[in-house]
C-alpha cells in the first residue's frame, strides 16, 4: 500500500504535464492551420 | 541593434488578404516563396484553412500591389473584410480548455473511483475520496464557468434554459460529496459531476467549432463589394484607402473593373456601371461627367474619377443596413429547441429531487441521508444525454451538408430551416444565374467566331464576357485585331487587316442582344440569363416537402415572366427591398414560416427578416452574411437537400429526447428509492450518452 505515496502524485504529474501541453500548443497556435500543417510537409525547400 | 529593430518594426506593416483558389502544397509554395522574392516584402505565410495569407511587408507596398504580385503568381486575392471573428474564436479556445481541464480531471477522478468501486475502504477510501475531491473542486470552478455564466443570465431576465438544472445539479453534488469525503462517508459523487461537466462540454465544443466552420467558409467566399478606393490628392498623388478612410470630397479613381468604395459624382471619364448588386437588374446603365454613381456598382469600362459625396456609413447602402437590424430582431427572439425542452425540464427535475428529500424526511431518515439521495435523483435526472442530443445531431448534418455544398451557419440555423413551410425567391441570381449567356451561338458562322471572341476579349461588359466564356469553352483562336476602341453605351469597335468590325449594341427592345458587325455579313447575338441547372426538380421536391414556392423580383413583370416560364410559379414584380419585407410580414402574420432565397444586396433585408434564408455563394458579402446557410456551385438543388436534412435532423433530435427520457424513466425510479450509488450513476450517464451520439451518427448521410 505504501507504494501510493509514490504512484499516484506520479500519475497525476504526468496527466498534468499532458494537459500543460496541450495548453502550450494551442497557445503557440499550432491548430491555427490544421490542413495547411499536413500539407506543408511536402513542400521541398531547396534554399 | 535594438534601436535599428525597433525602427524597422515600425517600418513595417501586415496586411491580410483571401485567396480562396490556394487548395494544396503547390500552391502555398508558390504563393510564399513567389511573395518573398518581391522586393519590399518581409515574410508571408499562407493560413490553408482559411484561405488567407499573411503578408509583412515594407510601407511602400499597398494593397493593391500586393493583390497584383499575387495575380502574378496565378492566383486571384481580394483584401479580407474587417470583421470580429476574434470574439467566437475566443470563445472557441475558451470552450476547448474548459473540455481538457474536464477531461484530465474525469480521468484521474475514475481512476480512484474504480479504486474504491473494487473494494478500497477504510483509510485508503477516505484518502481517495479527498484526492477526487481536490482534483474535482477546481475543475467544477473552472470547467463550469460556461454553464453558470449562461444559468445567471438566463435566471436574471427570469428565463430558464438548459443549464440552470446542469449548473444546480453539478453545484450540490459537488458540495455534498466534498462534506461525504471530509466526514468519512461510504459514497462520493466526484466522478459523476466531473463526467458530466466533460460530456457536456464536448456538446458545447462540437457546437461552437461548427459555427467556426461554416463563419470561415462563408469568410473565404466573400466577395468584398468594395474594401477600398485609390484616393487622388491636390498634387495628383494616389494612396490606397480602406473603405472606412474615405470621406466627402475626397476623389477617388475607379479603374474598370473595380467596384465602388463610396457614393459620389463622376467628374471624368465616361463608362458602364452594372448595378445587379443593388438592384438585382443586370442590364448595365452608362454614366458620364455629372451622374450620380453609388458604393457598391461595378465600374465595367473606362477609368472614372468620382467625387465622394457620402461613405462609410451614410452611403445608400446605409437604408438597407438599417432595414436589415430591424428586420433581424424577430429571429433573435427565436428559442432554440433544446431550451424549449428545457423550459418543461427543469422545473420536473427540481420537483422530483425536492420530492425524494421530503418523502425520504417523513419516511424517517435522517436529514443527510435524504440529502444525498435528492442528489443522486440530481445528477440522475442531468441532461447530460439531452445536452449533447441537440448538438451531436446538428454537427453531424452540417459535416454532411458541407460536403453536399451548403454551408450552414449555426444550429439554429438548422432547426428553422426545418419549421420552414413557404418559399420566397429572388429571381436574378437566385433562381438565374445572374449572368448573361449565349442563347444562339450555333448561328454564328464559323469565320466570324475568332473576330467576335477579339472583340469581346477587349471589353469587361458582361454581354462581352458571356459571348468570350461560350467561344472560348469550344476552344476557338481569336483574329487579330488592332485599333480596338470601346465606347461607352455603344460597344467596340476595330478593324480587321484595314477593314472595320465591330460588336455594338444592339436593338434594346428585344431583351439583351449585341449585333456582331464584320467584312462577311451581319448578325444579332442575343443573350439571355438562364434559370439554374435543376431549377425545375429543385421545385418538384420542395413541393414534395410540402413547401409552395413563389417570385418576388425587384424586375419588371416582363423580364420575370420570361425568365421563369415553365416552372409553374406565380411571381410578384418591381418590389422594393421595403416591399419584400413587408410580404414576408403579411405572410408570416397569416402563420407561415418563410424561407427566403436571395442574393443581392436589395435581398439582404428580406433574407434577415425570413424565418430562415438561404443565398448562393455567388451573392453578394450582405446576402451571405445575412442568410443562415450558404450553397455553392450553379444548382439549385441543395436550397431542397437542405430542407430534407434539416428535417432528419429534427426527427433524430426528437428520438434522442425520447430516448433521453426513456432513460430517466428507469434511472429516476432507482434514484428515488436510493438504489442509485456511484456506480450506477456512472454507467448510466456514459451509457445514455453513447445512445444519443450513436443514434445522432446515422445522419452522416442525410444530405445525399
Amino acid at each position: 500500500m505504501s507504494g501510493l505515496i509514490y504512484l499516484i502524485p506520479i500519475a497525476l504529474l504526468l496527466g498534468l504535464s499532458g494537459l500543460a501541453a496541450f495548453f502550450w500548443a494551442m497557445r503557440s497556435g499550432q491548430f491555427e492551420d490544421m490542413d495547411g500543417a499536413g500539407a506543408r510537409i511536402l513542400i521541398e525547400d531547396d534554399e | 541593434m535594438t534601436a535599428y529593430t525597433a525602427i524597422n518594426r515600425k517600418a513595417i506593416e501586415r496586411t491580410i488578404l483571401a485567396v480562396p483558389d490556394a487548395h494544396c502544397a503547390g500552391c502555398m509554395a508558390k504563393i510564399e516563396h513567389g511573395l518573398c522574392a518581391v522586393p519590399g516584402i518581409v515574410s508571408a505565410r499562407l493560413n490553408l484553412s482559411t484561405r488567407q495569407v499573411v503578408i509583412a511587408h515594407g510601407r511602400a507596398l499597398q494593397v493593391p500591389d500586393l493583390v497584383a504580385a499575387i495575380a502574378r503568381l496565378g492566383f486571384a486575392a481580394q483584401p479580407v473584410a474587417e470583421t470580429n471573428t476574434g470574439v467566437s474564436d475566443k470563445a472557441s479556445r475558451a470552450l476547448v480548455r474548459a473540455t481538457a481541464v474536464a477531461g484530465f480531471a474525469a480521468m484521474n477522478i475514475m481512476l480512484l473511483s474504480v479504486s474504491v468501486w473494487s473494494g478500497a475502504d477504510g483509510a485508503t477510501r477516505n484518502l481517495f475520496h479527498l484526492l477526487s475531491g481536490l482534483i474535482a473542486i477546481p475543475t467544477v470552478a473552472y470547467s463550469g464557468q460556461p454553464f453558470f455564466r449562461s444559468a445567471w443570465s438566463a435566471l436574471r431576465h427570469g428565463r430558464t434554459n438548459m443549464d440552470v438544472p446542469i449548473s444546480i445539479g453539478v453545484t450540490l453534488v459537488t458540495g455534498l460529496s466534498l462534506f461525504e469525503a471530509l466526514t468519512g462517508g461510504p459514497h462520493a459523487y466526484f466522478d459523476g459531476a466531473v463526467m458530466l461537466l466533460f460530456f457536456l462540454l464536448i456538446g458545447r465544443m462540437l457546437d461552437s467549432f461548427m459555427r467556426d466552420r461554416a463563419r470561415d467558409g462563408v469568410a473565404a467566399l466573400l466577395k468584398q463589394t468594395a474594401p477600398g478606393a485609390l484616393v487622388i490628392d491636390a498634387k495628383g498623388r494616389g494612396e490606397w484607402l480602406r473603405a472606412s478612410e474615405l470621406r466627402p470630397g475626397m476623389r477617388m479613381l475607379v479603374a474598370a473593373g473595380e467596384r465602388l468604395a463610396a457614393d459620389g459624382i463622376v467628374e471624368t471619364g465616361s463608362s458602364s456601371l452594372d448595378r445587379s448588386l443593388l438592384t438585382g437588374e443586370s442590364k448595365p446603365d452608362p454614366v458620364s461627367v455629372g451622374d450620380r454613381v453609388l458604393a457598391g456598382t461595378l465600374n465595367l469600362l473606362g477609368p472614372l474619377t468620382v467625387t465622394v459625396t457620402a461613405a462609410g456609413q451614410d452611403t445608400s447602402l446605409a437604408e438597407i443596413a438599417r432595414l436589415m437590424e430591424e428586420a433581424g430582431q424577430g429571429r433573435s427572439r427565436y428559442v432554440r429547441i433544446a431550451d424549449r425542452a428545457a423550459r418543461l425540464y427543469a422545473p420536473a427535475v427540481h420537483a422530483t429531487a425536492a420530492t425524494a428529500f421530503i418523502v425520504w424526511l417523513l419516511l424517517g431518515a435522517g436529514w443527510h441521508q435524504a440529502l444525498l439521495i435528492s442528489a443522486a435523483v440530481l445528477i440522475i435526472t442531468c441532461p447530460c444525454a439531452l445536452g449533447l442530443a441537440v448538438p451531436a445531431a446538428q454537427v453531424v448534418v452540417a459535416g454532411s451538408l458541407m460536403r453536399a455544398g451548403v454551408l450552414v451557419k449555426d444550429g439554429s440555423a438548422l432547426e428553422r430551416l426545418a419549421e420552414a413551410d413557404r418559399v420566397i425567391f429572388d429571381k436574378t441570381g437566385t433562381l438565374t444565374l445572374g449572368r448573361p449567356e449565349l442563347v444562339n451561338p450555333a448561328d454564328l458562322p464559323t469565320d466570324a467566331r475568332p473576330i467576335a471572341l477579339a472583340l469581346a476579349q477587349a471589353s469587361r461588359h458582361p454581354l462581352a464576357e458571356a459571348i468570350r466564356r461560350a467561344l472560348e469553352n469550344e476552344h476557338v483562336p481569336a483574329a487579330e485585331l488592332k485599333s480596338v476602341v470601346e465606347q461607352p453605351g455603344f460597344g467596340i469597335s476595330a478593324t480587321l487587316n484595314g477593314r472595320p468590325v465591330s460588336l455594338a449594341r444592339g436593338d434594346t427592345s428585344d431583351g439583351l442582344s449585341t449585333t456582331l458587325t464584320w467584312p462577311g455579313g451581319k448578325i444579332v447575338l442575343r443573350l439571355a440569363d438562364h434559370l439554374r441547372p435543376d431549377a425545375l426538380e429543385a421545385i418538384v421536391r420542395l413541393r414534395s416537402l410540402g413547401l409552395e414556392a413563389s417570385v418576388a423580383s425587384g424586375d419588371n413583370s416582363r423580364s420575370v415572366a420570361g425568365a421563369i416560364a415553365g416552372l409553374g410559379l406565380t411571381a410578384q414584380t418591381g418590389m422594393q427591398p421595403r416591399d419584400k419585407l413587408d410580404l414576408i410580414g403579411r405572410l408570416r402574420q397569416s402563420g407561415h414560416k418563410i424561407l427566403m432565397v436571395g442574393d443581392g444586396l436589395n435581398d439582404g433585408p428580406a433574407l434577415a427578416a425570413g424565418h430562415a434564408s438561404l443565398a448562393p455563394a455567388s451573392a453578394s458579402d450582405v446576402g451571405q452574411n445575412a442568410a443562415d446557410a450558404v450553397f455553392l456551385g450553379d444548382s439549385l438543388l441543395p436550397v431542397a437537400k437542405a430542407i430534407a436534412a434539416a428535417r432528419r435532423t429534427m426527427r433524430v433530435v426528437r428520438q434522442n429526447f425520447i430516448i433521453a427520457i426513456g432513460y430517466n424513466a428507469i434511472a429516476v425510479p432507482l434514484a428515488f428509492m436510493g438504489k442509485v450509488t456511484p456506480l450506477v450513476a456512472a454507467l448510466a450517464m456514459s451509457g445514455s450518452s453513447l445512445i444519443v451520439v450513436g443514434n445522432a451518427l446515422r445522419l452522416r448521410n442525410a444530405a445525399q
